[in-house]
Order: structure tokens, then C-alpha cells, then sequence
């Protein structure tokens, strides 16, 4: 393996932080919550997407229809749990977030079972390359690839739609907005069920690489915390960059410093992640909240 | 331009009651202004009309009862510039005018508006694309005022447009209060400390006092009571 190709594995691990990451961020602008069920949510999306793949539906078609579900599911979750506790104690969301997750965990063993399921890749084997250079994979540039479609979609419809703009004036000013007979509830639940389609994606974009198992996720969220806290929460482009950056380490580090190693890994970003809240605690790309008094 | 009137309205925030038994009534197209000391509910009245803050009794526009959802009332024509301002600072100014407008169908007109408003202001046209919150507080006023007047309502609750102000600028405001209303189509409701201003632009007057009415009459009426020249306007 060369080092082209050790960047090239650490961008695309990063691309599912990324995803999964965004996912975060879209939540926590809008309600202002830091949502730990986040991963599990993906997981039960992914196994959706296996189940329907199992029945026979192309695997394009699955991962499509877990996503669209996921969507569904995602604003059902924000209506009719997480609405009561938006604006107030952020200890109680984060405990309901956290109860989320293991309820979700236990859901998927009881439906699924704990045993380990192979999930197709949706990109074709194989790859760009060969000889001295190596291969790279297409899925290693498809899940790279998926991500730039995600920002791009992302971008475009919070910049340069009217549905984008109600969204980020509710993330800024819910009463503000309401006053301006924005439906503040709708969006909210549409900003969940977004996050959750998003993440569907990252589960999906995972699950070749993993095995499908309801845990599968559990590193994954910690990496797309920490890049969603690097990049400040609040910026995709900063969150994007920062799970690229953590991807990248991450694979390096465990390639090439010999103390670290595969075992290790997982301890770089959380250091980096220490690290940077102690230096700079708004994220590398995070603003500072200026408020007139 | 409506007819607002509140009939035996009583509000509160949580146990404590505000509102006792409040009615008034707003003619269509006038300006009205609700007086009061501090903690007499002025504000508390607009949000009750907004719905912001729960109430019982009647609220009517023209006749026909409000919805009790904040963004419900609005979608009727209720265009509520809180205290504050309510302008959304991390947004640029562009935006803060087209959220306003978020939910209108003519669109031509939405554009036709804005251009309207920015030769009213000036200001927002120039610094349309800088963020609202670098705005100081009399362009915030504005700003808030003409998102408001975006959403093209036929009701403006305006609630102490003055706070932290220079005298100057309030006057402005003021004076500009009679021509919105006329060219916008409006009827006004706002809540002020500034008595005489008020009093100068107004139609007519609703004086609170411990969360009940107390006085209404036309401005000239009240703004001649001896009780309220002493209450409320120092002399």
C-alpha cells in the first residue's frame, strides 16, 4: 500500500464521518440538540436496506427506500419525543437521545439478531490503477463521491431555496419565526428527518466495509462527534474537513506509527478532539455566538 | 386593513395572571396606542393577540375569532415586531426581508415590495447582504418593521419601537407610522413609553393599569386627562 492510496482510504472513511456528521450538525442547528441515537438511527435504516435487498430489491433501490423511510421515521421521532424537550434542559435531551440509542440497539437485536449480516456494496468491485501504484477502489471513491453529492445537495437547498431559508431562520429564531407564520414545528420535524436520511446514507456507505451488526455504528458516531465538534457543530464545510482530516490521521497513524497501530486508532481523533476544546472551544470552524445585551 | 377586538381577555404565564378581563377594540385602518406603566401588560396583550402567550376570552379580527397557533395568526395577516426587534441576526438583511415573505404566493409583488422598501430605507438596500445583527438599533427597527410589512399584513403589532433608541430616530419612526399605515394598508397597534409621541401619531388610546383598561378614548381625549398627563407623561 502506498501512501496515495493510505490518504485516499483515510478520505473515504472520513466521507462516512462526514456523513454521519452532517447528520449531527443538521440536528443541532436546528433544535439545538446534540442527538447520540443519531448512529443507532442509521443502523436500523441499514438493516431496512438489507432486509429489502434480502427479499431481492437491487441494492440501489434498498438503500433508496431505507432512506426515504428513514425520513419518515426520523420527523416522527422529533414530533412525537424530542418536541417536549427542545429548549429546555440540555441534560434531559441528552438523556433521551442516549435512552434513544439503547432503546434503538435493543430493537434491532430483537428484530435482527446479534449475528453479523454481509451488506452489498452499492459501488462495483474493484478499481482505478494497477501495477507499482496499486488499485483504488470504486468504493473507496464512490463513498467519496456520495459525500460531495450530500454537501453539494445540502448547500443548494439551505442557500438557494426558500425552504432552506425558513429552515435556517427557525434554527436561528424559532419565536422570531413563528411570528413571521413560519410553521416552525413542520420544519423542525423535516430537519430531523433529513438528519436521519443522511445518516441512513453513512450506514449504508459503512455497512460494505463492516459487517452489519447492531454496534456497527458505535465508532463511527464517536468519529463524527468528534469532527462535528472540530468543525464547531455548526459548519458542514468545517465538519466535512475535519472528519477528512480525522479519516485521514486516523488511517495514517495506524499504518505508520508503530505505537499506535490498529488498535489505537480510535484514540487519535478523541485526542485531537480534546485537544482542540481546550484550545479553541468554539471548533476550528465554528464562530463565536456575538450577542448585543 | 381590519378590525381587531378583544373581548374579556384574560392571560398570564403560568399562575401568574396579567390580563384581567381586558377588551378593546382597534377600528379598521386606525392607530392605536396602548399605554400603561411598566408590568401593566401592554406587551403581554400583543402576545396574547399573536399567540404567544395562551389566553382565554375572545380575540376577533374582523369579526371572526383567531386561531391560537403563533404562526396561524400570522398567516392571517398579523405582523407582530416584538420587543427586541426580533430581527434574526445571523442572517443578512436580504434574508431577514425574504423570510418575511417566506409565505407568499405572488411573488412579483413580494419583489415589487422589496424594492419598495428599500427606497423607504435605504439603509437595507445598501447593506443587504451584511449580517442583521451589525445593524444598529434604529436600521434593526427598520429592518424589523419591513419584514414585517413583507409578509403584506392587514394587522401591525409594534411593541416599543423606541427601546434603546436616540430621541431623533424614534421621531422618525413615529412620523413615518401614518404614511405605512396609509400606503400599506394597515391597522396599528403599538405599545410605547413615549406617551406624547405616541399620542402625536395616534388615532385613539387604551390605557392599562394592572393588567385592566383603564381609560380609552381618542388621543386628543386622552392625551388632554389630567391622570394620564400626570401617570404617564410627567407633567
Amino acid at each position: 500500500m502506498n501512501l496515495l492510496q493510505q490518504v485516499l482510504d483515510g478520505l473515504s472513511s472520513g466521507s462516512v464521518y462526514a456523513t454521519l456528521a452532517l447528520a449531527l450538525v443538521l440536528v443541532h442547528r436546528s433544535t439545538g440538540i446534540v442527538n447520540f441515537a443519531q448512529g443507532q438511527m442509521a443502523v436500523i435504516s441499514t438493516y431496512v436496506a438489507w432486509t429489502l435487498y434480502d427479499a431481492g430489491v437491487p441494492v440501489w433501490g434498498a438503500i433508496g427506500a431505507a432512506i426515504v423511510l428513514s425520513l419518515v421515521v426520523g420527523a416522527l421521532v422529533e414530533r412525537f419525543l424530542i418536541r417536549r424537550f427542545e429548549g429546555g434542559e440540555p441534560l434531559a435531551a441528552i438523556v433521551v437521545t442516549v435512552g434513544l440509542l439503547i432503546s434503538v440497539n435493543g430493537l434491532v437485536s430483537l428484530i435482527w439478531g446479534t449475528v453479523l449480516k454481509q451488506f452489498p456494496s452499492a459501488f462495483p468491485s474493484g478499481g482505478v490503477g494497477s501495477g507499482s501504484g496499486g488499485t483504488i477502489g470504486y468504493g473507496t471513491l464512490g463513498t467519496i463521491g456520495a459525500l460531495l453529492v450530500v454537501v453539494l445537495a445540502l448547500n443548494w437547498l439551505f442557500r438557494h431555496t426558500r425552504l432552506g431559508l425558513a429552515f435556517r431562520a427557525v434554527a436561528a429564531n424559532p419565536e422570531s419565526s413563528a411570528l413571521l407564520g413560519l410553521p416552525v414545528g413542520r420544519l423542525l420535524m423535516l430537519g430531523w428527518g433529513l438528519a436521519a436520511a443522511v445518516g441512513a446514507l453513512a450506514g449504508c456507505l459503512v455497512a460494505p466495509k463492516l459487517y452489519l451488526a447492531p454496534e456497527m455504528m458505535d465508532s463511527v458516531l464517536t468519529y463524527a462527534l468528534a469532527a462535528a465538534v472540530l468543525g464547531g457543530l455548526n459548519s458542514a464545510l468545517g465538519t466535512v474537513l475535519a472528519a477528512w482530516f480525522i479519516g485521514v490521521v486516523e488511517n495514517l497513524a495506524g499504518t505508520y506509527v508503530s505505537f499506535v497501530g490498529g488498535d489505537m486508532k480510535i484514540a487519535v481523533p478523541l485526542v485531537l478532539m480534546v485537544l482542540i476544546l481546550l484550545l479553541k472551544p468554539e471548533g476550528v470552524f465554528g464562530h463565536k455566538e456575538v450577542r448585543r445585551v | 386593513m381590519s378590525t381587531l377586538e378583544l373581548r374579556g381577555v384574560h392571560a398570564g404565564y403560568g399562575k401568574a395572571q396579567v390580563l384581567h378581563d381586558v377588551s378593546l377594540h382597534v377600528g379598521d385602518g386606525s392607530i392605536t396606542t396602548l399605554l400603561g406603566a411598566n408590568g401593566a401588560g401592554k406587551t403581554t396583550t400583543l402576545r396574547a393577540i399573536s399567540g404567544l402567550v395562551r389566553s382565554t376570552g375572545e380575540i376577533l379580527i374582523d369579526g371572526r375569532p383567531i386561531p391560537s397557533a403563533p404562526d396561524a395568526v400570522a398567516r392571517l395577516g398579523v405582523a407582530h415586531v416584538p420587543q427586541g426587534r426580533g430581527t434574526i441576526g445571523q442572517l443578512s438583511v436580504d434574508d431577514n426581508l425574504k423570510a418575511g415573505a417566506l409565505l407568499r404566493r405572488d411573488r412579483v409583488q413580494a419583489r415589487a415590495d422589496l424594492r419598495r422598501l428599500r427606497e423607504l430605507f435605504p439603509v437595507l438596500g445598501e447593506r443587504a447582504q451584511s449580517q442583521a445583527a451589525g445593524l444598529s438599533g434604529g436600521e434593526q427597527q427598520m429592518l424589523a418593521i419591513a419584514r414585517a410589512l413583507m409578509g403584506r399584513p392587514s394587522i401591525l403589532l409594534l411593541d416599543e419601537p423606541s427601546l434603546g433608541l436616540a430621541p431623533l430616530i424614534t421621531k422618525e419612526l413615529f412620523v413615518l407610522l401614518p404614511r405605512l399605515r396609509d400606503e400599506w394598508g394597515l391597522t396599528v397597534l403599538v405599545v410605547e413609553q413615549n406617551a406624547d409621541l405616541a399620542l402625536s401619531v395616534g388615532d385613539h388610546a387604551v390605557v392599562l393599569e394592572s393588567g385592566r383598561v383603564v381609560l380609552t378614548g381618542t388621543a386628543r381625549e386622552i392625551s388632554g386627562h389630567d391622570e394620564v398627563r400626570r401617570a404617564y407623561l410627567g407633567n
